[in-house]
C-alpha cells in the first residue's frame, strides 16, 4: 500500500515544488532551499521504492481511466527504477551546481527557470514510472514542453532558432510518428500495457513490425538517432544546468528508455530478433556511433563536442537495443547509468570553465588546466569513463554491448564500438591535454603581450589577457559548481566497482 | 413538474428576454437580464442532458400537440451535447461581452446587443433541440439573422462588408435547405423529422428525395463552412466583435454540423445517405483538403484573428473527415471534436480578445513582446494552442486520438498520416503566434500596456481550464459523444 504513495509523491512532489518556487520567487535563497529540499526528497521517495523493485516486486499505481480502456497508470519494473534513480539523485546534485553557475552568470528569469526544471524532472519521473505506453506518451510530451522555456531561456535569437529546431523536430516526431505508432499498436494489439515479453506477437505481420519500428525509432525523437539529432546541438544554447541534467540524462535519457522499453516490453525481444525485423536499426545506429563522433571532432565549441558525443552515445543504447540479445540490453540498460555519470561531469565541467573563465572554444583553453586544476582532473575522470576505459564506469556498459554483438553474431558492431571508443579518445582527450600541456601562465602572459590590443576584448574575463599577470594563482569556479562536478565524477568510479549490483538489479528485465 | 417544461425552457428563456432587453435599455440592465437568461437556460441544458443520460430520448410536445402534427422537441445525446457546447460557450461569453464590448463603441447601443445575442443564442438552441425539420429552418434564421447583426457591429468598418458577404452566403445556404426541406415535405407529406426517416424508405428513394440530399449537403456545407464553401467565414471571424467571434466560432459551425449529421444519419438514413449515394469519398477528400489548405493559408496571415479563422475552417475538416468514416470509432471523433474545437477555439478568442482590448490590434507584429506585458493572458493563449494542436492531457488530444484510431479501424492508414500531418501545420501557425509574443522586443509604445481586466482573463481561463479538464476526465464529452454516434448509427 505505502508503494502506491511513494510513485505518487516522486511524481507530485517536483509539482509542488514547482508552485512553491513560483511563490518564493522574490527571494533567491528561499527559492533554492526550496528546490533543493523538493530533489532532496524527490530523491528520498524514488529509493525507497528500490527494496521492493530488488525483491522482484511491481508496484502499481492507477491513476485515472481517460479512455476507455486506457489508464493513466504507473507500475515500476527495473529499468525504470534505475531511470528513476539516476533522474531524481542527479536532480539534488545539479540544483546545487545550478545555484553556483546561474549566480555566477548573472542569468536572468531564474525562477522561471527552476520551475520549468522541476516540471521537467517531474515528467521523467513519469516516464520512468510509466505504466503503459499511453502514460509514457503523455509524459514524454510535457518534457518536451516543460523544456523548450529552458531551451530557449536566453530569449535571444539565436534561442528562438534553437527553440524552434528543438520544438520543431520534437514535436513533428513525436506526434507525426510516435504517435501514429502508439495509436497503431493500441488498434493491433488491444492494449499498451509494459508486458514481459511484448504485446505484439501473433498480432501484427512481419512487415507492419518493421514499420512499426520505424514509428517508434523515430517517433522518440529524444533517442536523436540520426538523421533526427539536430535538435540536441541545437539545445545546447540553453545554461549548462540544463544541458548537463537534461540533455546528457533527464531527456536523452528519457528517449533511449524508452527506445528500451518499447523494444522489451513492446515488440519483445525475442519477438524482434526471430523476425529480423530490428536489423535496419543496428546499422542505423552504428552509423550514428560513428558519424556523430567524427563530426564531434570538427567540433571547437566544447558544449557543441560534448553534444555530438552524446548523440554517439546514445545510439550505443539504440544499437543494444536492436541487437536485442539479453547481454546487449542490460548492457544498454546499464548505459544509460554509466553515460549519465560521465556526460554530466563533462557538462558540469565545461560550465564550471565558463564559469571561471568565460571560455567556451576549446581552442581558447590552452593552460587553462593549470588555473582549474580540479575541474580538469574531473574532467579526464569523466572522458575516461565515456571513452570506456577501466577503472570507469563506462568500460562495463560497453563490454556488455559488446558481448550483446557478439552474440547476435552481428561482429561487425563489435568493430564499430572499438572505433568509436578510439574516435571517442581523439576528440576527449585533447581537450584535457590543452588544459595541461599548453603553455604556462607566463608564457601566455607574454603572447598577450605580443598580441597587444588583440585581446583587450576579452578583458573582462578574468584569467586572460590583462589580468594574466596576476600569476598563476588557481581560479577555479565555485565551489557551488566543483563539489557536484566532483561528486559526479567520484560516481564514474563507484560505478565500476558495483556494477555488479547494477547487473542484478537489471537481470531481470531480460529474463 | 417545471422540469418536465425542461426542454422548452431551454429556448424559451432567452427568447423572452431578448425584447425585455430593449424594453429596459439600460446597458446594466440589458447586461443583467442576458447573463440571467444565458446562465438559467445553460442551468436548463445541462438538467436536460443528466435527464438524457438517465433515460435517453426525451420527447416534448409544443404546446400539446402530439407529433406529427404538432411541432415535437426531440432530445437525444447529440442535441444534449450541442445544448451544452451553445448554452456553456455562451454563459462564459456573456459576461466577457461587457467589457469588450467598450473597445467596439457600442457601449450606448449595447443592449441591442444583448438582444441580438439572445437571439442567436435562442435560434441555436433552438436548432438544436427541435425534432420539426421546418422548425428547424426557423431556429436557424432566426440564429443566422441576429448573427448577421452581431458581425456587423464590429467597430472596424470592414465588418459591414463581412457581414454582407456572410449574409449572402448565408441566405443562400438557408435557401437550400428550406428547398431541401420543401421537397422532402412534397415526397413524404411530414415535417417531423422522425416522421419523415420513418416514411421515406416507403416512398423510396426518387429523384425528389435525391435532390433534396443534394441540396441539404450543400445547404448545410454553406453553414458549415466546409471546405471550398469557407469563403464567408475568415471576414465575418475578423471583423466581428472579439466576444462575438469566440461565441460564433465555437458554436454557429457545429450547430450547422449538427444539421448535416442529423440530416444525413437520421432523416436520410445511413444506408441512402452512404449506400445508395456515394457521398462518403467526396466528403472525405474535401475534409483532407480542408485539413491542409486553410492551415498552409493560416501560416501566412497577419492577422491572428484570420489565423484563427483558417484554422477553424481546418478543424471542421477533422469533423467532417470523422462523420465521412461512417462508422461508429469516426462519428464519435466527429463529434467529440464537435465539442473539443468549441472549447479550444472559444478560449482562443477569447484570448485574442483581450489583446485587442488592450492594444488595439491582434497583428502579429503588433503582438510582439506582448507577453511581458501580459504574461497571464499569453499563458491562457499557449494553453489553447496546445489543445488545438493536439498535445496530451488536452481536449484536443482526445479527439485527434479517436480519430486516427477511427481510420486504422478502417485500414486507411494513409488517413492517419494526414491527420497527424495537418496538426503539424497547426504548430507551425500558432508557434508564429507564440514567437512573436515571447521572443521579439515589444514596441516602445506597448510600455504602458498592463495585464487584461480580470472580466476578459477569467473567461478565457475558464474554457483554457475546461481544456484541460475534458483532456484529462473524458467521461463527459465521450460518453455523450458515444452514445450519440450509437443512436446516429442505429438510426439507419
Amino acid at each position: 500500500m505505502d508503494l502506491k504513495v511513494y510513485i505518487a509523491l516522486s511524481i507530485l512532489l517536483p509539482l509542488v515544488g514547482t508552485i512553491m518556487i513560483w511563490m518564493s520567487g522574490a527571494r533567491p535563497n528561499q527559492r533554492e532551499v526550496v528546490t533543493i529540499i523538493t530533489a532532496g526528497l524527490t530523491f528520498l521517495c524514488v529509493i525507497q521504492l528500490l527494496p521492493a523493485v530488488l525483491a522482484g516486486q511491481q508496484p502499481e499505481l492507477v491513476v485515472a481511466e481517460l479512455m476507455p480502456g486506457l489508464n493513466l497508470a504507473f507500475k515500476i519494473e527495473p529499468l525504470g527504477m534505475l531511470f528513476a534513480l539516476i533522474a531524481s539523485f542527479l536532480w539534488i546534485v545539479t540544483s546545487f551546481y545550478a545555484i553556483g553557475y546561474m549566480r555566477g552568470h548573472h542569468e536572468p528569469n531564474q525562477t522561471r527557470f527552476y520551475m520549468c526544471f522541476a516540471i521537467a524532472i517531474s515528467s521523467a519521473l513519469a516516464i520512468a514510472f510509466s505504466g503503459n505506453m499511453f502514460t509514457l506518451f503523455i509524459a514524454y510530451e510535457v518534457l518536451t514542453l516543460s523544456t523548450y522555456p529552458l531551451v530557449t531561456h536566453s530569449q535571444t535569437d539565436e534561442a528562438r532558432r534553437a527553440g524552434r529546431v528543438y520544438l520543431g523536430i520534437l514535436m513533428s516526431t513525436s506526434i507525426g510518428l510516435l504517435m501514429i505508432g502508439v495509436i497503431w499498436t493500441w488498434h493491433a494489439a488491444g492494449t499498451l500495457d509494459f508486458t514481459e515479453g511484448g504485446i505484439l506477437r501473433g498480432k501484427v505481420d512481419d512487415g507492419l513490425v518493421i514499420v512499426l519500428l520505424f514509428l517508434y525509432m523515430y517517433g522518440i525523437g529524444k533517442a536523436a538517432l540520426m538523421p533526427i539529432h539536430r535538435w540536441l546541438p541545437a539545445a545546447m544554447v540553453a545554461p549548462t544546468p540544463v544541458s548537463a541534467l537534461l540533455h546528457a540524462v533527464a531527456v536523452v535519457k528519457a528517449g533511449v528508455f524508452t527506445v528500451l522499453k518499447v523494444i522489451i516490453y513492446i515488440f519483445g525481444a525475442d519477438f524482434l530478433t526471430e523476425t529480423g525485423a530490428s536489423v535496419w536499426l543496428m546499422y542505423v545506429a552504428g552509423a550514428t556511433v560513428l558519424l556523430a563522433s567524427l563530426v564531434a571532432l570538427t567540433k571547437d565549441n566544447l558544449k557543441a563536442r560534448l553534444a555530438y558525443s552524446t548523440i554517439s552515445q546514445l545510439a550505443y543504447i539504440v544499437l543494444a537495443g536492436a541487437l536485442a540479445t539479453s547481454h546487449s540490453l542490460v548492457g544498454g540498460a546499464m548505459h544509460i547509468a554509466m553515460h549519465a555519470f560521465g556526460k554530466i561531469t563533462l557538462f558540469f565541467c565545461a560550465g564550471a570553465i565558463m564559469v571561471a573563465s568565460h571560455k567556451t572554444e576549446i581552442s581558447q583553453m590552452r593552460g587553462l588546466g593549470w588555473k582549474m586544476p580540479y575541474t580538469f582532473a574531473a574532467f579526464l575522470i569523466g572522458s575516461l569513463s565515456v571513452i570506456g576505459l577501466p577503472p570507469l564506469g563506462g568500460s562495463w556498459s560497453k563490454w556488455y554491448i559488446a558481448l550483446g554483438a557478439v552474440d547476435a553474431e552481428q561482429i561487425i558492431f563489435v568493430a564499430v564500438l572499438m572505433i568509436s571508443s578510439l574516435l571517442n579518445i581523439a576528440y576527449l582527450i585533447p581537450v584535457f591535454a590543452r588544459g595541461f600541456f599548453g603553455p604556462r601562465e607566463e608564457e601566455e602572459a607574454q603572447m598577450a603581450d605580443d598580441r597587444g590590443h588583440g585581446d583587450a576584448d576579452h578583458g573582462d574575463a578574468p584569467g586572460s589577457g590583462a589580468h594574466a599577470a596576476t600569476g598563476k594563482r588557481i581560479q577555479e569556479a565555485p565551489l557551488f559548481c566543483l563539489v557536484p562536478l566532483w561528486l559526479t565524477a567520484i560516481g564514474c568510479i563507484a560505478l565500476f566497482v558495483y556494477a555488479d549490483r547494477l547487473h542484478a538489479m537489471l537481470a531481470p528485465i531480460v529474463k | 413538474m417545471l422540469s418536465s417544461h425542461l426542454p422548452v425552457l431551454v429556448i424559451v428563456i432567452p427568447l423572452i428576454c431578448a425584447p425585455l432587453c430593449i424594453l429596459f435599455r439600460g446597458k446594466d440592465q440589458a447586461f443583467g437580464i442576458a447573463l440571467v437568461a444565458i446562465w438559467s437556460s445553460f442551468a436548463c441544458a445541462c438538467l436536460v442532458t443528466a435527464r438524457v443520460m438517465t433515460e435517453g430520448t426525451i420527447s416534448y410536445e409544443l404546446g400539446g400537440w402530439p407529433p406529427p402534427i404538432g411541432i415535437e422537441l426531440r432530445i437525444d445525446a447529440l442535441n444534449a451535447l450541442i445544448l451544452l457546447i451553445v448554452s456553456g460557450i455562451a454563459s462564459v461569453v456573456a459576461p466577457y461581452s461587457r467589457n469588450s464590448l467598450l473597445l467596439e463603441y457600442v457601449e450606448d447601443r449595447s443592449y441591442m446587443f444583448y438582444s441580438a445575442f439572445l437571439l442567436c443564442v435562442c435560434g441555436l438552441m433552438g436548432v438544436a433541440v427541435t425534432g420539426d425539420a421546418f422548425n428547424l429552418f426557423v431556429f436557424l434564421e432566426i440564429s443566422s439573422l441576429s448573427s448577421y447583426v452581431l458581425i456587423a457591429l464590429g467597430f472596424d468598418r470592414r465588418a459591414l462588408t463581412a457581414s454582407y458577404q456572410y449574409l449572402i452566403m448565408g441566405t443562400i445556404g438557408a435557401t437550400f435547405i428550406v428547398i431541401s426541406i420543401g421537397l422532402l415535405y412534397q415526397a413524404t407529406g411530414t415535417l417531423n423529422m422522425a416522421d419523415i426517416a420513418k416514411r421515406l424508405p416507403e416512398h423510396g428513394y426518387d429523384r425528389t428525395v435525391i435532390c433534396a440530399f443534394a441540396f441539404m449537403v450543400i445547404g448545410a456545407g454553406l453553414k458549415i463552412a466546409l471546405f471550398p464553401l469557407h469563403q464567408w467565414l475568415p471576414n465575418a471571424y475578423t471583423y466581428a466583435p472579439s466576444t462575438v467571434t469566440a461565441f460564433l466560432a465555437a458554436t454557429a459551425t457545429k450547430v450547422s454540423v449538427y444539421i448535416l449529421l442529423r440530416f444525413l444519419f437520421t432523416v436520410f438514413g445511413v444506408k441512402f445517405s452512404f449506400e445508395v449515394l456515394p457521398t462518403a469519398m467526396p466528403l472525405m477528400i474535401l475534409a483532407v483538403m480542408a485539413m491542409f489548405i486553410p492551415s498552409i493559408v493560416a501560416c501566412f496571415q497577419k492577422n491572428v484573428k484570420r489565423v484563427l479563422a483558417y484554422s477553424s475552417v481546418a478543424q471542421i475538416g477533422y469533423m467532417i473527415l470523422g462523420i465521412s468514416f461512417v462508422n461508429l470509432t469516426g462519428l464519435t471523433a466527429g463529434i467529440l471534436h464537435l465539442f473539443n474545437h468549441a472549447l479550444m477555439k472559444g478560449a482562443l478568442f477569447l484570448v485574442l480578445g483581450a489583446i485587442v482590448y488592450r492594444i488595439g490590434s491582434c497583428n502579429i507584429d503588433r503582438m510582439a513582446g506582448i507577453a511581458r506585458r501580459m504574461p497571464w493572458t499569453m499563458a491562457a493563449f499557449v494553453g489553447g494552442s496546445l489543445s488545438l494542436i493536439g498535445i496530451p492531457m488536452t481536449a484536443g488530444f482526445i479527439s485527434k486520438w479517436y480519430l486516427i484510431v477511427a481510420a486504422l479501424e478502417k485500414g486507411w492508414w494513409y488517413i492517419a498520416v494526414l491527420i497527424v500531418a495537418s496538426s503539424l501545420i497547426a504548430v507551425i501557425y500558432v508557434w508564429r503566434v507564440i514567437e512573436s509574443a515571447y521572443f521579439r522586443e515589444p514596441p516602445n509604445d506597448l510600455s504602458e500596456i498592463s495585464e487584461a481586466p480580470l472580466s476578459l482573463l477569467i473567461p478565457a481561463w475558464i474554457l483554457v481550464v475546461a481544456n484541460v479538464y475534458f483532456g484529462i476526465d473524458t467521461s463527459l464529452p465521450v460518453g455523450l459523444s458515444e452514445l450519440a454516434a450509437r443512436a446516429l448509427m442505429g438510426a439507419g
